[in-house]
């Protein structure tokens, strides 16, 4: 029998694990932003742990004095592109896989898997090579093309599973009423699949936000350059500017938290999707 | 009908089945192609030389060793995140108020970008000013120490990746019928047992699942090494593909390092082979 009071011991420990594992998740990044706010004297200064007088000369240099802007609009131009262009190509191929009579489908669904356990590194030479010779170095259009390839396993993965859970009659329905199957896609299915289509969205802006193999590889000039790039090459005159690098991480981080904090429900489903059924 | 149904469904996969054998099947050909022979991009050095590339592998001392560092950082990395994350899970398979905000703030980690998660991190492992010293009261040089430099990258990792496989364990765990806790309970099963005999075999198909993503993920691990230690100090901490991305990179030899990138594709794939078998198994 449990007693009251084990009761009440139980449920300390059960915060008090809940507490160090939140402070364990959200300590890096507070610290990050912590030290954002400290004036250079105290960077190299510890303690005190907090800084004396927060300051955002950190935040003034790092868009004065680099493309930041640039960088950020970037970043959001090849994650949206790639959302958008993964969404279309891979929500056709789910369609046609959860509901259309193909041969072959269980075949392609375990192409689709095995694609999704390429490494990177495998490809980067070749497609290093076509870029090249295609003239796309250092254009957004090589980064959008590439991370659609690779993000689109998780996509038709995600939106197969969930095209699956529209009953075939309503399909059957559409069919005897005359509809093509891509006005039922389009008018029909899409629609119900609002929910997935949204996760599936938001997993893969993420994975573009955060890519950096490809990124690295194909940009070479600011113009072009991603976040993950410019943080990883963040220049240094004389030493490591921890400062600023503390300013930019927290700039390219926010909105990242802020999509995890609204959709975390979402992401969650997505992800679960994405890795079961296998 | 049905036959046209089947048209259009072989229409509407075609992007995506074009789209995928440009970026993988292709490149993959090329690269096996490139492997066999000696390409230096700088001076237009062009030659079949077979699989000398592949001869030259054993004699390598730099790449057994990044072959090592790589199945090190994979089998500690993985060990911690699933053990962590089923710590976690266990945790976050409860109802209680505030899940949803909880089940965010673990995300975050998930989420950032794994430049800035290892930016975060070599500023928290710094020597003189970094936190981390600062809080354990030592003066550890983390990414200076050819012992502690490795360990770090793991434990950067295991931070970054743990929310991913807390989150599929908790999924998991959602699923197990509550009848059998509640039979359990009736018969007196202290929750050792219970986590012994219910629990872990039930949760196994998705402890499986979690092993194989994270597996292949931590094996072709670059960003966090490259931009952490960047492969140093001394080379004790390069893995596979940071190994082969300097190859091909900044010394533009783009023969031989294809030919560990071969090397990496074969040993992610036969991981998963390793893994599908178990699946099939159980």
């Amino acid at each position: 029998m449990v007693t009251g009071s084990q009761k009440g011991i139980r449920s300390v420990l059960f915060w008090a694990g809940l507490a160090a594992a939140v402070a364990y998740c959200l300590g890096p990044f507070v610290w990050q932003f912590i030290t954002s706010l400290k004036p250079a004297a105290e960077l190299t200064m510890l303690p005190p742990v907090l800084p004396t007088r927060p300051v955002l000369e950190n935040y003034q240099s790092v868009f004065a004095a680099r493309p930041f802007l640039r960088i950020i609009l970037n970043s959001l131009v090849v994650a949206s592109g790639t959302t958008f262009f993964s969404l279309a190509i891979g929500s056709l191929a789910a369609f046609a896989l959860a509901r259309l009579p193909l041969r072959g489908r269980h075949i392609f669904l375990a192409f689709v898997l095995s694609v999704s356990m390429f490494p990177p590194i495998a490809t980067v030479s070749p497609l290093y090579i076509v870029i090249r010779f295609l003239g796309l170095r250092d254009t957004l259009t090589a980064l959008v093309i590439t991370y659609t390839t690779f993000s689109l396993p998780l996509t038709i993965w995600i939106l197969t599973n969930f095209f699956r859970e529209v009953p075939r009659e309503i399909y059957l329905a559409a069919l005897l009423d005359g509809c093509t199957p891509f006005q039922i896609f389009y008018k029909i299915f899409l629609p119900l699949a609002a929910p997935g289509l949204s996760a599936t969205a938001i997993l893969v802006f993420i994975f573009s936000w955060n890519e950096f193999l490809f990124a690295l590889t194909f940009t070479s000039t600011a113009a072009s350059r991603t976040i993950p790039v410019a943080i990883a090459l963040f220049p240094g005159v004389h030493e490591v500017p921890w400062g600023e690098i503390a300013a930019a991480s927290v700039v390219v981080t926010v909105p990242v938290v802020v999509l995890v904090f609204v959709f975390q429900r979402r992401i969650v489903e997505g992800l679960t999707m994405g890795a079961m059924k296998g | 009908m049905n036959h046209r149904g089947a048209r259009s469904g072989y229409l509407f996969v075609l992007p995506a089945a074009a789209v995928l054998a440009f970026v993988t099947i292709y490149p993959l050909c090329h690269v096996f192609w490139l492997s066999l022979h000696r390409r230096l991009l700088i001076f237009d050095i062009h030659r079949f030389v077979a699989l000398d590339n592949y001869r030259f592998l054993l004699t390598d001392d730099r790449f057994l060793r990044s072959l090592w560092n790589t199945v090190y950082f994979t089998a500690t990395s993985v060990t911690l995140e699933l053990a962590i994350g089923l710590g976690l899970a266990l945790l976050l398979n409860r109802t209680f108020r505030y899940r949803g905000a909880v089940r965010a703030a673990i995300l975050i980690p998930w989420a950032i970008p794994t430049v800035v998660s290892a930016r975060m991190w070599e500023w928290m492992y710094n020597t003189d000013f970094g936190i981390l010293n600062h809080l354990l009261g030592v003066k550890v040089n983390w990414l200076g120490s050819p012992f502690w430099a490795m360990n770090a990258a793991v434990f950067m990792d295991v931070w970054k990746t743990t929310p991913f496989v807390a989150l599929l364990l908790t999924a998991g765990l959602q699923v197990i019928p509550r009848e059998l806790y509640q039979a359990a309970s009736i018969d007196g099963a202290g929750p050792w047992l219970v986590f012994r005999r219910i629990t872990l075999p039930l949760l196994r198909p998705m402890i499986l699942v979690v092993l194989l993503f994270r597996t292949i993920d931590a094996f072709r691990v670059f960003d966090a090494v490259y931009v952490l230690t960047g492969g140093g100090p001394a080379n004790t901490t390069e893995t596979l593909s940071v190994y082969a991305y300097k190859v091909l990179f900044q010394t533009l030899q783009f023969g031989y390092g294809s030919t560990i990138s071969i090397v990496v594709f074969a040993c992610v794939a036969a991981i998963s082979v390793f893994y599908v078998r178990l699946f099939r198994r159980s």
